[in-house]
């Protein structure tokens, strides 16, 4: 497969503030690439940067073969783009505003209406196609903006938070949009902070404050990062908690739902037995202790703190 | 179909989507235009006029009799009392004052020298000047001749008294009528609030909102979003020109002696000049409110030194220069003697250079702006 994004040691400053700072990565044809971290890492800048709506402050960025410096017409051809705030024309209906995108493409005229039929039943907009885009509610406008950067069928797609302030139902949705595209093999980049929404992803980079700080499959996240991870449950939630994070046998420890997490050294052989002995030495008495397959919550929990704050993340990043 | 032409589209339905647009670009200039027409005028009418008449002969009651034929004055109740002009001239309810001495009619039979009081609320210079210059015409003429019937009654004089006759002849605004000086004014005054307004908001408005954002990823070309965006405002300002030319032959009945084509050349290359300078300011605002208060900054000086209202002659002399700066100032003198004069290339010509000049700078400058910005 061939690579849709060639990214290396992109860096975008705004005056003296580094917000993407040596990221290199790539994106293969026809994946879904999950590109994760909390707010304000650095991951819109860097969409901006690979649609060529911010010039790169150093580094190279290529799509399609195309660096973005120079070539940044002819890419944005092949590209859609769903920024993170909502960015169409309130004032325009959502049909208005899909046949002036569909126009802005180039979408021949004849294999319109087809075409409009076609994203607007997947997405279900039919009850909204004559509203103007500024009264819809959030779920609308973000699927209104979402069939907008799919309507003219790019080969790579950008959307940056699409799901955000959407509710699980339309959010199953997209992510069922999202797994036709890459069906029918379109590129999919795709920006979240919702961790069970990066199971979906076929790879994914996790940023941290501007850098880059993991990538790989969500399998080889969770096996290289908060393997030994066990699900503790007992009478005493916030003891345990306590006793856990006080523990040397534990890397880190969170409430997950009524249960905690606990990552375990990476070197202990049975993590379960060991916090066992640990609780037992505590007089609290537990109800189960079980290793788990760690979520990808439990891996940016973990990543994020071994990273912590800028002034460690010169440790550098590893995969 | 051509991508330009889809956002020429788009920008109308902006367009009529927003009442306050469609206030800002059809009502406000009609209004504008009568406000203008009707209410800024320099022509001196009906002034308020307070006679003393402290004589009450033959001679001061003719005397006011004059006063009061004048189309310039405009007799309001003769006074009892001196000081009544005072208090009259103080409300407001006069702004010149006549005294007539009691002696006034035995001075004329006499041929001595009569005086007339004469007071004057100055506070508006322009107006009081030139109404206190036909006033004194008016006295002055009517004392004279009444002293010259006298004089012939009594044998004491045979032939006129030796005068030059100057007989005026008034050109291009035959009447002086200050409509005519005025409504050509606002036709120019008009395209330059209308598009430098509408042209500072194009940009900044699709950036304050976000939809730059999404526009700018498409393969849209920043000639079609330019062209996109300012046809409309042009075609829309060509309509608004449309109309209140019409309405100034129309309805105003302003002498139109020159060349339509030449007038409409001008206006375009105005209209260029104004865009260019909206898009610069549009391009370097963050926010409309921004963008307006800029074009507004811009418009107001460009008012008062164009010579609008003001004759730059009148300016002192380093203000005199200033006004080379701006471009509207050389739009009036054309549209001016265009519509006055008849004029054309051959008079107009360092003007019409002038605004191409600036034309082309500012939207090469607004142009220049928009692409570094994007």
């Amino acid at each position: 497969m061939g690579v849709a994004v060639q990214v290396d040691g992109l860096v975008r400053k705004f005056g003296d503030f580094i917000a993407v700072n040596e990221v290199s990565f790539e994106v293969r044809e026809g994946e879904i690439f999950g590109f994760l971290g909390p707010n304000g890492s650095g991951k819109s800048t860097t969409i901006r940067c690979l649609c060529g709506l911010l010039l790169p402050s150093a580094g190279t960025v290529a799509v399609h073969g195309l660096d973005v410096r120079r070539h940044a017409e002819e890419i944005r051809a092949q590209i859609g783009y769903m920024p993170q705030f909502f960015s169409l024309y309130s004032d325009l209906s959502a049909r208005q505003n899909i046949e002036f995108y569909a126009a802005m493409y180039g979408v021949p005229r004849a294999g319109l209406q087809q075409r409009m039929g076609e994203v607007c039943e997947r997405l279900e907009l039919g009850p909204i196609m004559e509203r103007p885009a500024g009264n819809l509610s959030t779920g609308w406008r973000q699927r209104l903006a979402l069939a907008t950067s799919i309507l003219h069928r790019p080969p790579l797609v950008f959307l940056d938070e699409p799901t955000s302030g959407v509710d699980p139902i339309t959010r199953r949705m997209f992510w069922e949009v999202i797994d036709d595209l890459a069906q029918d093999g379109t590129t999919v980049f795709v920006t979240t902070h919702v961790m069970d929404e990066a199971e979906h992803c076929t790879r994914l980079a996790m940023m941290h404050y501007g850098r880059l700080i993991a990538q790989g499959s969500p399998d080889e996240m969770r096996s290289r990062h908060a393997k030994n991870m066990v699900e503790v449950r007992t009478g005493k939630l916030w003891d345990t908690l306590a006793v856990l994070q006080a523990s040397d046998a534990v890397v880190e420890a969170v409430v997950f739902g009524d249960a905690i997490h606990a990552e375990c050294h990476a070197a202990l052989t049975n993590p379960a037995q060991t916090v066992r002995e640990v609780l037992r030495s505590a007089r609290i008495s537990v109800e189960s202790v079980a290793a788990i397959q760690p979520t990808m919550e439990d891996v940016f929990v973990s990543l994020a703190r071994r990273y912590g704050h800028p002034e460690h993340v010169a440790a550098g990043g590893d995969g | 179909m051509l991508r330009f032409i889809q956002v020429i589209k788009k920008e109308f339905i902006h367009l009529r989507r927003d009442p306050m647009a469609l206030r800002l670009v059809i009502v406000a200039p009609i209004i504008q235009l009568i406000m203008f027409g009707y209410a800024a005028t320099h022509d001196v009418r009906n002034v308020p006029v307070a006679v003393f008449d402290g004589d009450r002969s033959a001679e001061s009651r003719q005397l006011i009799e004059e006063i009061e034929h004048s189309y310039y004055f405009h007799l309001i109740q003769t006074a009892d009392d001196p000081r009544d002009i005072e208090r009259r001239l103080q409300s407001g309810e006069a702004m010149i004052g006549v005294q007539i001495p009691r002696d006034f009619q035995r001075k004329i039979m006499r041929g001595t020298p009569a005086q007339i009081g004469l007071y004057v609320d100055g506070t508006d210079s322009n107006t009081s000047g030139v109404a206190t210059a036909y006033m004194l015409g008016i006295l002055r003429q009517g004392a004279a001749s009444m002293q010259i019937r006298q004089a012939r009654t009594e044998g004491r004089l045979r032939m006129a008294p030796p005068s030059v006759s100057v007989e005026p002849r008034v050109w291009y605004n035959i009447d002086l009528s200050s409509i005519n000086f005025m409504v050509p004014g606002v036709f120019g005054l008009i395209l330059l609030v209308l598009t430098v307004m509408l042209g500072g908001l194009s940009i900044v408005r699709e950036r304050e909102t976000g939809t730059l954002e999404q526009l700018l990823v498409t393969p849209l070309k920043i000639w079609e979003l330019l062209l996109g965006k300012l046809v409309p405002f042009a075609l829309v300002a060509t309509l608004d020109a449309s109309v209140i030319f019409l309405l100034a032959l129309g309805w105003f009945h302003v002498v139109f002696r020159g060349s339509l084509t030449l007038l409409v050349a001008m206006a375009l290359v105005f209209l260029v000049n104004n865009l260019g300078f909206g898009l610069l300011i549009s391009t370097l605002s963050r926010t409309q409110q921004q963008a307006q208060l800029t074009a507004f900054l811009f418009i107001m000086p460009s008012v008062l030194l164009s010579g609008f209202f003001f004759p730059i002659a009148n300016m002192p002399v380093p203000m005199q220069y200033v006004t080379y700066l701006i471009p509207l100032r050389y739009f009036l003198e054309i549209v001016r003697g265009i519509f006055l004069k008849g004029a054309g290339i051959g008079v107009l010509w360092p003007q019409m250079l002038a605004l191409t000049a600036f034309a082309i700078a500012h939207f090469a400058a607004g142009i220049a702006a928009f692409r570094k910005r994007l």
